[in-house]
């Protein structure tokens, strides 16, 4: 008996061992990140509304709910974006609020931190249930002049509360836009992205976006892959939302349970 | 189906295969030098294209034992899958298919979250059960998938383990019910059954009672029990997926347990007068529904019988064995309002009817042969008030020499009580002699007792029997 514990015990360790070589190769194969020099970070340590050197808010429903048919409005109100803890927590609500049916929050780094290239991640772990949207995205800093979608969009994640293990990271410019962007889904093997965090990034630099979660580069996009101008070599400033319902992610239904909670680590960026 | 009724069959329909596993099979019970609990092997296969090993089947009474087989030519993967032959209604050789795979040196299941398997049908079905944790034996942590829906290609199908700190020795491996549809038989299969651990399986909630805030009242020595708890999980899919789970896997707690105590299983025990609220925790997290305990004090007993067996027919009675009874309320539609609560008081069980207009109580299989009685008795007790011209009438009902209702040879006779007969707070003893029942003509056919007059409060009844 004892020793066929003691043999069962070995071929643990043996396998044990093996998986960790596995892993380690895995790493040695994949260069995920370049970049290492800060230049922007917010670790969301200071409680209260978010730092205001770094973001803006956007607030109420844009266009056709932000040109998405997206369901919630935008507030600054503590309940729908506050640091705490730690984390930036940006917060869905179900209630009636200016004629719309949910309320969230939208902030963004426009005219405050916009950068041409530089690896940008963050550290997130998301809410969950049908039709909720949160998203960790850039923006062409042009957006106001040239408009969408020639002024760029960078998504470096986002994510449908119904698909829980998935995440996607895409571009969008003029020819590639909407459902045309060139786009890659994530799936995360053996768990989900809202029981804990996870890191969402990308290494941008002169014809290349590389994408990556955690520590697996999962996509590269160059501009032989995407079909129209390649509008990437220009500043872009960061947007961090949790948008409710809208043409991308479908409605809540009576199974999602508010209030949801996206809770952002830290971004940093680096070049 | 209620579990509790099925029967083991052990049939032991054979299975050993699978050498690669019997290393782990053979290390359970036996400390090792290391650690002191007993620990059990962790297998996570149940059927992948055979038995594991260590596994046993056995089928659920009425089943059709013939409806579980082995099949070589279809399955999902591998060499084999389990297929199932559902009987039409009305096959003498069994009414459904049924049966737990049992592995009796238990498993230790708390590194998975999930059951999981593939199955498919030879149509679009709906698996009335299936689950785990069913040993034949305690079944105390069981969990239940139910209304599976079956499409005719093979899908996988997740059943999250509720909390799996607690199945460190767990036997029930997998377990299934299902009958004809819509009267007809039909055929599935399941393949590659096996516990998993998905990392996927997340944000469980639970609900006691089916999540509603219930209120009993009660007395001293009274036992209530939590029930109707269902467990939902968020799957990989995004499906919020919901599963019937034995209260063990909750955790209890009394708001006032010098009034209520609840023990690990739910059972809660009224102790003393006052109210006690029941409420549960699901892995650390509140579940919905709660249980109100008011207990009313000290149960005023009824005289126990003191009449010799041999001059007596009785039909409710703790005193007397029963004849056997189809039912104490029939639940007459569409005008009957009372609704059965009947409890037990330190071994005393009393018939409790709340919103009581009218109430049947049938006994005709068989009819009772009376003729040799002289008397019907039986104890009330009413709680509440007694309003000016309250009535209570006792009917007894004879169906003739048919032996069935209607026919035309039906005879009955209403007997009607008052005040001060009927009384408040205090057992009322009802003696009828036959002879004062002119309107029954017959005695050798006996098949209901009815009682009328209820005002929707409540009546204890109890010692409910025939004598001379």
């Amino acid at each position: 008996m004892i020793k066929r514990n003691s043999i069962i015990k070995k071929s643990v360790f043996t396998l044990a061992a093996l998986l960790m070589l596995l892993s380690c190769s895995t790493d040695e194969k994949q260069t995920v990140i370049t970049m290492t020099k800060l230049v922007m970070q917010d670790e969301f340590d200071v409680n209260g509304a978010p730092n205001s050197t770094i973001w803006g808010y956007n607030i109420g429903t844009g266009n056709n709910g932000w040109g998405n048919n997206e369901l919630e409005y935008y507030t600054d109100r503590p309940e729908n974006i506050k640091v705490l803890d730690g984390m930036l927590q940006i917060t869905a609500k179900s209630e009636l609020y200016l004629g719309s049916p949910y309320t969230s929050a939208r902030i963004l780094s426009k005219g405050r931190f916009e950068q041409k290239y530089g690896r940008f991640e963050a550290r997130i772990k998301m809410p969950w249930g049908q039709g909720l949207w949160p998203a960790f995205w850039l923006l062409g800093a042009d957006s106001d002049t040239v408009g969408w979608p020639q002024c760029g969009e960078i998504d470096i994640m986002e994510y449908r509360g119904q698909q829980p293990t998935k995440i996607g990271g895409a571009v969008h410019g003029p020819g590639y836009s909407g459902a045309t962007s060139i786009s890659k889904s994530y799936d995360l093997i053996n768990d989900r992205f809202d029981t804990d965090f996870h890191i969402f990034g990308i290494e941008w630099g002169k014809n290349y976006i590389n994408y990556y979660v955690d520590d697996v580069l999962y996509n590269q996009i160059t501009p032989d892959k995407v079909t129209g101008e390649w509008v990437f070599d220009k500043p872009f400033y960061i947007i961090l939302n949790l948008a409710v319902g809208g043409d991308y992610v479908g409605s809540p239904n009576g199974e999602t349970s508010f209030p949801q909670t996206m809770y952002v680590d830290y971004v940093r960026v680096y070049q | 189906m209620n579990m509790k009724t099925r029967k083991f069959i052990y049939s032991k329909i054979t299975l050993l295969i699978g050498l690669i596993f019997s290393l782990v099979v053979g290390c359970d019970r036996e400390p090792s030098d290391d650690s002191v609990l007993a620990t059990y092997p962790k297998t996570a296969e149940v059927f992948i294209d055979a038995f594991s090993a260590g596994l046993d089947y056995g089928a659920f009474g009425n089943t059709l034992l013939t409806g579980f087989n082995v099949d070589t030519e279809v399955k999902y993967k591998g060499t084999a899958s389990m297929r199932f032959d559902v009987p039409n209604v009305g096959d003498p050789e069994g009414a459904y298919v049924g049966g737990v795979f049992i592995d009796g040196g238990g498993r230790d299941l708390s590194g998975y979250d999930a059951l999981t398997f593939w199955a498919k049908g030879s149509q679009s079905a709906t698996i009335n059960e299936l689950g785990f944790g069913n040993d034949f034996n305690e079944n105390k942590y069981v969990v239940t998938m139910s209304n599976v829906p079956l499409a005719t290609y093979w899908k996988k199908y997740v059943i999250p383990i509720p909390d799996a700190s607690k199945l460190k020795s767990e036997k029930g491996m997998f377990w299934y019910a299902e009958g004809p549809e819509n009267g007809q038989g039909y055929t599935f299969w399941i393949d590659e059954v096996k516990y998993e651990k998905l990392g996927t399986i997340a944000h469980g909630q639970a609900s006691i009672l089916n999540g509603i805030d219930k209120s009993e009242t009660t007395f001293v020595g009274v036992k209530s029990k939590v029930d109707g708890v269902i467990a939902t999980f968020n799957l990989s899919n995004g499906i919020n997926q919901s599963v019937s789970i034995s209260p063990a896997y909750l955790q209890f707690t009394s708001s006032n347990p010098s009034v209520a105590t609840v023990d690990a299983l739910g059972e809660v025990t009224s102790l003393s007068a006052g109210t006690a609220v029941i409420t549960a925790t699901f892995n650390g997290l509140p579940t919905t529904g709660s249980l109100t305990i008011n207990c009313v004090g000290t149960f005023v007993h009824a005289p126990t019988p003191t009449l010799n067996p041999a001059n007596v027919i009785s039909i409710f009675s703790d005193a007397y064995t029963n004849v056997p009874v189809n039912y104490y309320n029939g639940y007459w539609q569409p005008w009957q309002t009372t609704v059965s609560n009947d409890f037990s008081v330190l071994g005393d069980n009393i018939l409790n009817y709340t919103i009581f207009n009218f109430v049947g109580i049938e006994f005709s299989s068989p009819t009772i042969n009376a003729t040799a009685m002289t008397n019907v008795h039986l104890d009330v007790f009413i709680p509440g008030p007694i309003a000016p011209g309250r009535q209570l009438r006792v009917i007894l009902v004879d169906f003739g020499a048919n032996g069935a209702f209607g026919g035309g040879d039906d005879t009955r006779h209403s007997t009607t009580f008052t005040a001060p007969t009927l009384v408040s707070q205090s057992w009322i003893p009802i003696n009828i002699p036959f002879s004062a029942m002119p309107g029954l003509t017959s005695r050798s056919h006996l098949a209901q007792l009815i009682l009328e007059g209820g005002d929707n409060s409540v009546i204890y009844v109890d010692n409910i029997y025939l004598n001379n």
